[in-house]
């Protein structure tokens, strides 16, 4: 059993602990308020976007020759995988989550014999990725310096992507992130933004056609680039919602575990006390008595 | 009340503006402007650097944009844009910034046609602001 003086100082680095945790709840607590706001404000945004191009790619005549961004390569042996993650740990499982659905895509992808290849964006997903994936990390992005998700870092993301899809370095792009539902639901999500999914959505099928300024093609090639910005902009605004919600779970967890913990060594501490008094006790009453 | 339709304006951090009393819209199409008014036919366009003119009730409006996808439907006109400024806002040294960094894209020497007739633009449009 610990002595007396060992589990006060335990009893003291909990404590401590402890209001690390708090304190760093409280930031997330402000932060993701800041943070959920942005992504609701996004949304706007990339709903249109998605809305006109649906639009436009439902008026496409000519499927043929059709960008490529939206049809496709034409194969589908190289895949690109943007992982997108946090640059800060203790955020309880954001990033595991992120990573566990990534590995399980591109176990698939292995079955299949397709190659694969790996952009992590955020150091965390790369320090998760690279032990096991390390040779097929094309690139690391990093924006530690940001403080938030700004659209301009979304689009040097984007243009990397579309540069490197003009190249031909890969056929289908996926990215990876965290959709923020409420504080304690983050879903990992996988979406595949390169040939773009086209869901005929009966809802907003509008029947009176588009008149268009210039041409179609000349739109949608002009758009699409955009497009793989901007949804690479709402992952990361929903990727720093959920980071920041669910660093405040796990950190409200820490803290009542904490709490919880701080309980249990005080009553230890005080039996341990008592037992050592009862223990003097004795040895002064059987002192006296054998006198 | 008629005469009226709403105009929704959009960059990717929030949603920059929404009006509903709109009378006439001026924009700075890629063919050239284009004036919109109600019950214009459906149109999706985009944008070249230049100035947006908003003629509404509750007064008019300038705004300066550099892009920007442009979509007109049932009296919703939306644009999309990732850089726009107010005029009555606009600073004179951001002003200069932008037309800076323009003149310094336009002195590429890899640039396409296209994006140089853009950056042409803009450099037009800033100068003119002036």
């Amino acid at each position: 059993m610990a002595s007396l003086d060992d589990l006060k100082k335990r009893i003291a680095s909990v404590k401590s602990t402890q209001k690390i945790t708090k304190a760093m709840k409280m930031v997330a607590a402000a932060k993701l308020r800041r943070a959920q706001e942005s992504a609701e404000k996004g949304r706007p945004y990339s709903e249109k976007m998605n809305s006109i191009i649906l639009n436009l790619s439902s008026g496409i005549s000519d499927k043929e020759n059709a960008p490529k961004l939206l049809s496709g390569s034409g194969n589908d042996k190289v895949h690109l995988c943007v992982v997108m993650t946090s640059d800060r740990g203790l955020c309880g499982g954001f990033n595991s989550n992120i990573i566990k659905k990534a590995k399980s895509y591109f176990a698939k992808l292995a079955e299949d014999g397709k190659e694969l290849k790996i952009i992590t964006v955020g150091s965390k997903g790369n320090d998760q990725l690279k032990r096991a994936y390390g040779d097929k990390i094309i690139a690391n992005i990093s924006f530690k310096e940001s403080k938030h998700a700004n659209y301009f870092d979304a689009d040097k993301v984007g243009k990397m992507v579309i540069e490197k899809f003009g190249a031909e370095e890969f056929d289908v792009c996926t990215i990876f992130y965290n959709q923020f539902k409420n504080v304690i639901t983050q879903i990992p999500q996988a979406q595949q933004i390169i040939p773009l999914n086209v869901e005929n959505s009966e809802e907003d099928k509008s029947e009176d056609s588009y008149e268009f300024e210039p041409d179609e093609d000349e739109i949608l090639s002009n758009l699409l680039p955009k497009n793989i910005s901007t949804q690479i902009f709402k992952a990361m605004l929903e990727n720093s919602a959920s980071e920041q919600g669910s660093r405040m779970s796990a950190m409200d967890n820490a803290t009542r575990n904490a709490g919880e913990m701080v309980d249990k060594l005080t009553i230890e501490y005080n039996r341990s006390r008592q037992a050592a008094i009862t223990k003097e006790l004795i040895e002064i009453i059987s002192g006296a008595e054998s006198l | 009340m008629s005469e009226e339709f709403k105009i929704e304006i959009v960059n990717p951090e929030k949603s920059f503006l929404v009006k509903d009393d709109v009378s006439e819209v001026v924009l700075p199409a890629f063919e050239g402007e284009i004036g919109i008014l109600k019950d214009h036919i459906s149109i999706i366009s985009f944008l070249k650097p230049g100035i947006i003119k908003i003629l509404s009730k509750s007064g008019d409006e300038n705004y300066y944009v550099e892009d920007g996808i442009v979509e007109f439907k049932n009296n919703n006109l939306s644009i999309l844009t990732s850089s726009i400024f107010n005029l009555t806002d606009l600073e004179k040294s951001k002003q200069q910034d932008l037309l800076k960094l323009a003149e310094e894209e336009a002195g590429k020497p890899d640039i396409s046609d296209q994006s140089k007739y853009l950056v042409d633009q803009k450099i037009e449009v800033l100068r003119s602001l002036n």
